[in-house]
């Protein structure tokens, strides 16, 4: 790879031209790493630790994709995008899939020709106050200045959220939620809007998050989910079915400390052993090993586990599962069935 | 390159000419260059054409005509949500002309100032300015920016301290208040009539120029010298005032209002944060090369100049008027003008403080709301362009006027 | 004066009167102080003034710096120390030294590598800079980019070695032909070189940078004040025989060289440089194939080469303008063909009146690295507003980073625009 680079410039892709676009599944097998498009950092969701390893909900996503097709949850290259260069980076190739908490909107899908192969996050959009500002309801904000990330959906609902109540703000706009969290504490903003994980993960970074409050409303709905490429269908369906397989593993009661002992040999559940390659032949079709999902889920484990370890209530982000939990407990995660 | 060479034998063409004789040569080479051309735009053109067809995206402009659906901070014209994205890139473009043109004038200040303190006798004056070129001129103006941007809104506080029946601060003068957001100056509020005060006032500056002229024809004509100074204070300040007057009053302030909203002050003019930042930064940076400009376009005027003039009796601030700085300008203003273009230029780093100039709205947040880079980014190129190909012919223009006319 | 020669006076000196020292306030610090402070009382005015402003500067400024405090983790911490103290917290600078260095990815064992490099660069560099060093130092000179690429990006040795071969025999091929012709030697060279780097990129296995013995490090770990400088140099290198061409080209005598050269330096001049940022970041993608692995660090060296390589152009050209037409003339009927006029007479010579305005652009083109930080790239500004100042335990600790990254800017720019002063009235071969 190195060498490609290398030579690249200097014979301005010359070795390189006429290589056909392959499909993207064959691609990363090829090169033995997943190019996985996340955030510049977002406490929880996908940020460097202190030894530059990526940790958080969307890295899980990306690591359970890179071990179903390549057997190895590290064989990921996380590449930090903000919100401007996240769809050309996906769009022109750079990452074979985007992992950012990425709102799932109808232009995005059809217009810009991507494909969201599920939501791995309900969301919505709130409001964070400090809590001096005596501020109990989103719609006491007129006239206040709001800090918001550009290139959101955020933007768009925030502008729609205030017409519709008719009031009035001044908007300030920041690129990275760093940035939004530095103008927010300087007081150069009243309140912050994002969607509310994010702002529950951008509080639980303060110094004090107790002085500081997320108001009740939700003004949107806020879907988030990885996508990829339009037109390559069998790579769209090895993500979305990696990430059905975590959700429906929490549902069938498969987690990473039983997973290897479930899928050793075919258990008296038809659904579990098919999920786990012990029965039919679901890899195969999808072009992956049997034991892909088993690889996938033992990387990071469950969904659930993985809400639990990276935003659950046991963290400091503590967010409560509410629409991210199954749907037979009230939720919306409904995974379709593995046959 | 044509050289004359004999005259030859004109047996035919040969294919060897095309490298040895200077006559086709030239013809070849220019053949290859364009043939690297096309080769080049070919290969790039089709490498678009494949990505994008791989990707199934379009070239198409007609976004630019869809509601942008997100608010702007600061606009100078009419905007709001609803707007087209057009309509945005257009507040961007005032936005991007606004703070170029404030930061040029206030840059020019600085400049001048430093340039010829810097040639002051004065030792600890001349010091402290080289300090002050060498240390603007030697740290990126992007750190500059963030670094000043920070202390408005870290510095200065909020502006909660301004509010209510009984605020925490006074405003300065009851009517200039200085927050973390930006500052709040009275803004001029326009009634009927007002129209004729302006007029007026447009007339009287014109008068003086007029006056100024005709006392230098009298003096250079009949020797008889008018005072200056007084009748064109005097010119500016008594139409005006007697007008205003007599109109009566149109033209009164509109005071920013600690009362009407609970987060921030009201009515007046706000001057953003991201504004100022930007606006002192870019003037404060480009001033420190403006002054070295200044001192090098002084130190150019040979002192023999200096001296001729003495010698002739002028005195010293006659030399610098009508000796020295005519001869000066001659060296300062290229650069100056050069310097203006890269104001223009830094301007674009407005997005790094949130001001909404034309990289912010429509390189930045239409960019990023319809997905439609390469169409934004060629938009915005052909902006900067126009700007400064604008500047430039308008640089050549002075040149030519200026040109040493020798004789 | 003195008497001495008049008849009247009975007594005649015989030795000088020891010099007396001058009048106190015409000589020593009275007389300076009196001349270049108080010489009218407008100016004293101002010296009173300015020395305020200084004061007031100090006095804000020492107690601050001189109260830092360096060894806390956290700002919570560090204020505690302070206790309400006036003082900074450089504790954030050895906490995360490493990280405003090199980026928070590149790994810290491989630490050395860069900073080896960085030493090295010096040497590379010194016979560049001082004339009087061997001229034998060239050679590692030309071998530094090289050994910067294997230390820095570590993976296989064969990838440097092969680009390495391909320069060696392209020159060896154009030494060869440039004799007959040099627009044989140039191109044979060229075309000797690519094949080269075309056979290498076969022969080297692509898993040859597994088991390197520098382990690999991806373009994107690399980041802080390295990323600045690796970008300053490499483009400001990369430009300079790029603007030397089209600089050659706009002076042409061939219209559609002419023409393609003015398009190409004036478009490239009237943009801002971070539009030509975005394009390396949201549209450069488009134009190479799919998959070609051209990543953002290569685009954006891409873009600012460019960038530079117009700017550098214009200041050669100046410098092609400015060169007596007696120099063309005089290499014109000695019968030197053009690229030996070029080569021999006036290159040489227009490049010498240029090297101010070069250093000039390199020390803004230096200076405007920290623009990547906008397009999210992690140098320098960007590891300070980034991952830095978002972390729970710095947040809010502004001057002492800002002040960090001006001072390394600073030392780095102010130095170099010494240098150039010193190179000019080292340079300076007229007589006057």
């Amino acid at each position: 790879m190195k060498k490609t680079i290398f030579l690249g410039a200097l014979t301005v892709a010359g070795l390189t031209a006429g290589a056909a676009a392959a499909a993207t599944l064959d691609d990363v097998k090829a090169r033995g790493k997943l190019n996985c498009g996340v955030t510049t950092g977002l406490v929880g969701f996908a940020a460097p630790d202190s030894n530059g390893e990526w940790k958080g909900f969307d890295v899980a996503v990306c690591r359970a994709v890179a071990a179903a097709v390549l057997g190895d949850p590290t064989a990921v290259e996380f590449v930090p995008t903000t919100g401007k260069t996240r769809f050309t980076a996906l769009a022109s190739g750079e990452v074979d899939m985007l992992a950012r908490n990425t709102t799932w909107t109808f232009t995005r899908d059809v217009d810009l020709k991507f494909e969201f192969t599920g939501i791995n996050y309900y969301d919505g959009q709130g409001f964070m106050v400090p809590k001096d500002l005596g501020v109990s309801s989103a719609k006491e904000l007129d006239g206040a200045t709001v800090c918001i990330q550009t290139g959101t959906t955020t933007e768009l609902n925030l502008a729609d959220f205030f017409r519709k109540n008719n009031i009035s703000y001044e908007p300030v706009p920041i690129e990275t939620n760093a940035e939004g969290q530095q103008q927010y504490l300087a007081g150069a903003c009243d309140t912050y809007t994002t969607d509310s994980s994010g702002l529950a993960a951008t509080r639980a970074a303060f110094e004090n998050p107790g002085d500081h409050v997320i108001l009740p409303e939700i003004v949107s709905k806020e879907p988030l989910g990885p996508l990829v490429r339009h037109g390559d269908n069998e790579w769209g369906d090895v993500v979305r079915w990696t990430l059905n397989s975590l959700v429906a593993a929490e549902e069938l009661g498969v987690t990473s400390a039983n997973v290897e002992e479930l899928a050793s040999a075919a258990g008296d559940k038809p659904e579990v052993n098919r999920l786990l390659g012990t029965e039919g032949n679901l890899g195969e079709q999808l072009g992956l090993p049997a034991d892909w999902a088993v690889k996938a889920i033992a990387a990071n484990g469950n969904y659930g586990e993985i809400f639990e370890k990276n935003i659950g209530e046991s963290t400091p982000i503590g967010l409560a599962r509410g629409l991210n939990a199954q749907w037979t407990d009230g939720g919306l995660l409904y995974s379709p069935p593995f046959r | 390159m044509t050289t004359i060479t004999d005259p030859q034998k004109q047996d035919g063409f040969r294919l060897s000419m095309l490298i040895n004789d200077t006559r086709y040569r030239s013809l070849t080479f220019q053949g290859i260059a364009l043939l690297a051309l096309i080769v080049a735009i070919a290969y790039l053109g089709n490498n678009l054409m494949t990505n994008l067809r791989t990707a199934g995206l379009n070239i198409s402009f007609e976004f630019l005509g869809t509601p942008a659906g997100y608010d702007i901070n600061q606009t100078l014209i009419d905007y709001n949500s609803q707007s087209t994205n057009l309509r945005a890139a257009w507040v961007g473009v005032i936005n991007t002309l606004l703070v170029a043109f404030l930061a040029c004038a206030t840059a020019t200040i600085f400049g001048v100032i430093a340039g010829v303190l810097r040639l002051s006798p004065n030792w600890v004056v001349r010091k402290l300015m080289a300090l002050y070129v060498e240390i603007f001129r030697n740290v990126p103006v992007l750190i500059w920016i963030i670094i000043i941007y920070t202390i408005v809104t870290v510095v200065l506080p909020g502006p909660r301290g301004y509010l209510g029946e009984d605020p925490e601060r006074e405003m300065l003068l009851g009517m200039f208040a200085f927050t973390n957001r930006g500052v709040y100056v009275p803004a001029p509020i326009s009634e009927a009539g007002s129209a004729v005060v302006v007029a007026v006032f447009i007339a009287s500056v014109i008068g003086i120029f007029a006056y100024r002229r005709y006392a230098t024809k009298l003096l250079y004509d009949t020797g008889k010298l008018l005072p200056v100074g007084w009748p064109s204070l005097a010119i500016l300040i008594v139409p005006t005032v007697l007008v205003y007057y007599i109109m009566g009053q149109p033209i009164s302030l509109d005071m920013p209002d600690p009362l009407a909203n609970r987060f921030n002050l009201k009515g007046g003019l706000q001057i953003g944060a991201p504004l100022i930042a930007l606006w002192f930064a870019l003037s404060i940076y480009t001033g420190a090369f403006i002054a070295e400009n200044v001192r090098a376009g002084i130190l150019a005027v040979s002192k023999g100049q200096t001296e001729a003039a003495a010698a002739l009796g002028l005195r010293p601030r006659r030399i610098m008027g009508l000796v020295i700085l005519p001869q000066a300008l001659r060296v300062i203003i290229p650069p100056l003008i050069s310097n203006y273009l890269n104001i223009t230029k830094n301007s674009s780093l407005a997005i790094a403080v949130g001001y909404a100039d034309i990289t912010a709205t429509l390189g930045g947040i239409t960019l990023n709301q319809t997905g439609r880079a390469i169409e934004c980014v060629l938009l915005l190129m052909l902006f900067y362009l126009v700007i400064s190909l604008l500047i430039s012919a308008g640089m050549n223009v002075y040149n030519n006027a200026m040109k040493l006319k020798e004789r | 004066m003195s008497d001495t020669h008049s008849e009247s006076v009975a007594y005649v000196r015989e030795s000088f009167i020891e010099e007396q020292p001058a009048p106190i306030t015409a000589a020593g610090p009275f007389k300076w102080v009196k001349d270049n402070l108080f010489p009218t009382w407008l100016n004293g005015l101002l010296t009173i003034v300015a020395l305020y402003i200084i004061y007031q500067l100090l006095a804000g400024f020492l107690p601050w710096f001189l109260g830092g405090v360096w060894t806390t983790g956290s700002l919570a911490e560090c204020r505690e120390v302070l206790q309400g103290e006036v003082g900074a917290c450089f504790s954030v600078l050895t906490d995360r030294w490493h990280q405003l260095l090199f980026g928070f990815t590149y790994p810290s064992e491989f630490y050395w590598r860069p900073t080896l490099a960085f030493v090295l660069l010096f040497v590379a560099l010194a016979p560049v800079l001082f004339f009087d060093l061997p001229r034998k130092m060239l050679i590692f000179t030309g071998l530094y980019p090289f050994i910067a690429f294997w230390l820095i990006w570590g993976g296989t040795i064969f990838a440097p070695l092969s680009a390495l071969l391909g320069f060696v025999v392209g020159y060896l091929v154009y030494e060869k032909f440039v004799k007959s012709s040099f627009a044989a030697g140039f191109f044979g060279g060229i075309v000797a070189a690519i094949v080269i780097w075309t056979v290498g990129g076969w022969l080297i296995p692509e898993n040859a940078s597994e088991n390197a013995m520098l382990t690999a490090v991806p373009s994107r770990d690399l980041g802080g004040f390295m990323l600045n400088m690796m970008l300053g140099i490499t483009c400001v290198s990369l430009s300079l025989p790029l603007g030397i061409a089209l600089a050659l080209g706009r002076q042409s005598h061939l219209p559609l060289v002419k023409w393609i050269c003015v398009v190409f330096i004036e478009f490239v001049r009237g943009v801002p440089l971070i539009t030509l940022l975005f394009v390396a970041n949201v549209m450069l993608a488009y134009f190479f194939p799919p998959g070609s692995g051209v990543d953002l660090f290569l685009r954006v060296v891409i873009m600012i080469t460019m960038f530079a390589s117009a700017y550098i152009a214009e200041v050669i050209r100046g410098g092609l303008a400015a060169l007596p037409k007696g120099q063309y003339e005089a290499g014109d009927s000695l019968g030197l063909d053009y690229p030996q006029a070029m080569r021999l007479i006036i290159l040489p010579q227009a490049l010498k009146i240029s090297i101010p305005g070069i250093v000039n652009v390199a020390v803004g083109l230096f200076k405007d690295t920290t623009l990547v930080s906008i397009i999210s790239m992690f140098d320098l500004v960007g590891m300070i507003r980034g991952p830095i100042l978002a972390s729970t335990d710095w947040n809010g600790v502004y001057w002492e980073l800002f002040l960090f990254a001006s001072a390394l800017f600073f030392v780095v720019c102010y130095g170099i625009s010494q240098y150039s002063q010193w190179l000019e009235r080292r340079l300076e071969t007229d007589h006057r």
